[in-house]
């Protein structure tokens, strides 16, 4: 996986709330066996009309926003299903940041095993990102994951929380089933456990 | 005295391999469901780092969401579903794992296929690459969905690094009104919590309510919690369970069946067991649900109107609620009963099961589909749809005018050629009505199997209640 530490980028607006897994990326694109190619079809119901052209008036249409390394959102980011094609998706763009008010659990989950930080801050201060994404290609913000801070264009500092694990993992860019598999002496004895008080299990 | 613990925190406990101060702790999983769209990247990866599945008889494959539903004699006739489909078949073959395939009468929906194999089971961790996971809660077993990274975690070492989830209880109590099914009670509670009202819980379902619910009801009210925002349902196994559960071909065997119920009978939720948010419902005053917008939240009984959005004080849920009316095409004010459809489907994990197709058929009996409409039924899995031609239901619905069609996901998600046109307005049984969902353009309303057989013959959404 590849490491997150420091982020500086265009941070696009998408201020709408219950952003769900099939706007991030609709079901005729789930029949890939790959993870990777995704990036052209992210949102791709808002982003391109019935004859597969662009929309000129969604965001990351926008020529500010071609570049986008974050993603500000509304509350309830990536409800719906389990599908790891939207953080492919979103990765494959080329965002690896997204803030919003909150996310659904599975997408904040499936964040983190792609190299993408998902920073979940109070409403008033994802209205202030908003402000400053609406501003276009001259409001970059600057994530620290060691630091947890995200810097503003005009100066300011916002603070964010992470789980201390899937920080490391992330900073680290840390392959998850090789460290669980440095603990397979202890999954061993939990099976020979099992096996013997459920053997139907 | 040992602390009073909930359904979840013993299942929980039982499960902890590697415990973690900070929160990630090492849990077993028990059983593994697993299908062709969230696995194939999965087996890649083992594939790629040269690793085994560690228990391959842990684990059960079929294709659900990309099989057609029309007749297989010729297989899948789109290239990429037909591939997709040969990988999952492929990778089961390399790897030891167990596959049903589409001419398997056991073939179904995932969520539809583990309970009636016995292969979910009470008090088990059970995960699927798939978010209805949570259906199997209804076993009291702890069951959710991951992503594909996580089902390569579990194939490769039978475990997950997961943080505990906090405890929300939605208690219910009374009987469930004529025509008011699992189906509304759940779309009530999402109506009540909101979309994301259960995100971090997991949510136990408690109450005479629940206690007086069939499995199969159990199974569509733990189905749609992930729509409500919380990874797993939990209802504590009772006898109704033990019943369902004996015989079926993995469940525990004479010999083993005694402990194993036993075991089973200590899930239950300890009387002063804390809950960190807890919500009570009265059955009777629910009527039959039908969402209005894009989101499962946006949902009313079938007696109201659209709603307003100049009544929303939130800017933000002003603006989703317009944008909402837009794309389902409708106006504030209007009656949800004169809103006409073109569609009706009825199946998915949520609602393709036997006694659903049951209570579709006792509604569509001597009535007639009306002419604008085209409707259809997808049983969860060729058990299902064997015992439903045994029942003479299948006869029912081709008689009103449905089409009978073969088991799988179908125009719950549309991948496969089952998919709404742009504009075309749907009264659906599945789980959700997202923007598209059904197809680019499609409009979803949320409803029972009952209220789908009414919306069908009056070619509008109607109440059941009218067709008793």
């Amino acid at each position: 996986m590849e490491k997150f530490d420091k982020l500086t980028g265009v941070a696009a607006p998408l201020n709408l709330i219950n952003i769900d897994t099939d706007m991030i990326i609709p079901k005729q694109f789930l029949k890939t066996i790959k993870r990777s190619g995704l990036g052209v079809h992210l949102f791709d119901e808002m982003r391109y009309d019935d004859d597969g052209q662009e929309i000129a008036d969604f965001v990351l249409n926008k020529p500010q926003y071609r570049d986008a390394k974050i993603l500000v959102a509304g509350d309830n980011f990536g409800c719906g299903s389990s599908r790891e094609h939207a953080p492919w998706a979103i990765a494959d763009f080329g965002i690896r940041c997204v803030i919003a008010p909150s996310f659904a659990d599975i997408f904040y989950n499936n964040c983190f095993k792609n190299g993408i930080l998902p920073i979940a801050l109070p409403q008033d201060q994802v209205d202030l990102l908003m402000d400053d994404a609406a501003r276009g290609a001259n409001a970059i913000l600057e994530i620290d994951l060691e630091a947890q801070t995200i810097k503003g264009p005009d100066g300011g500092t916002i603070s964010f929380e992470i789980d201390p694990f899937r920080k490391h993992c992330l900073l680290n860019g840390l392959d998850e089933v090789g460290l669980t598999l440095q603990q397979e002496d202890k999954i061993t004895q939990f099976e020979a456990a099992r096996e013997n008080a459920q053997p139907w299990l | 005295m040992t602390t009073p613990r909930t359904l979840y925190d013993k299942i929980w406990d039982a499960h902890v391999v590697v415990p973690q101060e900070d929160g990630a702790s090492v849990i077993y999983i028990d059983r593994h469901l697993v299908h062709e769209v969230t696995s194939p990247q999965a087996f890649e990866g083992l594939r790629d780092a040269g690793r085994k599945v560690r228990r391959p008889e842990a684990t059960l494959a079929v294709a659900d969401h990309n099989v057609p539903t029309t007749d297989r004699a010729h297989g899948i006739a789109d290239d990429e579903s037909r591939i997709q489909v040969e990988t999952l078949e492929q990778n089961c073959k390399d790897f030891g794992v167990e596959y049903l395939d589409m001419s398997d009468i056991r073939q179904g929906i995932v969520h539809v296929t583990g309970p009636e194999q016995g292969f979910t089971l009470p008090g088990a961790t059970i995960v699927c690459g798939d978010s209805h996971t949570s259906t199997h809660g209804a076993f009291g077993a702890l069951a959710f969905g991951i992503g594909t990274s996580e089902v390569e975690h579990v194939l490769a070492t039978q475990t997950l690094v997961a943080a505990k989830s906090k405890n929300m209880r939605v208690n219910v109590t009374g009987d469930l009104p004529l025509g008011v099914t699992a189906k509304d009670l759940a779309l009530a509670i999402i109506g009540e919590i909101g979309t994301a009202g259960g995100t971090g819980y997991v949510i136990e379902y408690a109450g005479d309510t629940i206690e007086k619910l069939s499995m199969e009801g159990r199974m569509t009210l733990c189905n749609l919690t992930i729509e409500g925002g919380a990874r797993s349902g939990l209802i504590a196994p009772d006898q109704k369970t033990f019943d369902y559960v004996q015989g079926r071909p993995r469940a525990p065997k004479a010999g083993q069946w005694e402990t194993a119920v036993k075991i089973w009978s200590g899930l239950y939720s300890d009387p002063d067991a804390h809950f960190d948010r807890e919500i009570t419902l009265k059955a009777e005053e629910i009527a039959p649900q039908v969402t209005w917008g894009t989101s499962p939240e946006n949902v009313l009984p079938i007696t109201g109107v659209v709603p307003n959005p100049a009544d929303v004080a939130d800017a933000n849920r002003r603006a989703a609620m317009e944008r909402a009316l837009q794309y389902m095409g409708i106006e504030a004010g209007a009656p949800l009963t004169s809103l006409k459809v073109d569609r009706v489907f009825i199946g998915s994990c949520t609602n393709g099961r036997i006694e659903d197709l049951r209570a579709a058929a006792a509604i569509a009996k001597g009535r007639k589909v009306a002419s604008h409409v085209g409707a259809m039924v997808v049983p969860g899995s060729g058990l299902v749809k064997e015992q439903a031609e045994a029942e003479g239901l299948d006869k029912i619905f081709i008689e009103a005018g449905f089409e009978w069609r073969e088991p799988g996901c179908s125009m719950c998600l549309a991948m496969n050629a089952d998919k709404l046109k742009p504009g075309e307005r749907c009264a659906s049984t599945s789980n959700r009505n997202f923007e598209g969902r059904q197809g680019r353009g499609g409009r979803t309303h949320l409803v029972s199997p009952g209220m789908a057989v009414a919306a069908a013959v009056s070619g509008h959404l109607a109440d059941v209640r009218d067709y008793q």
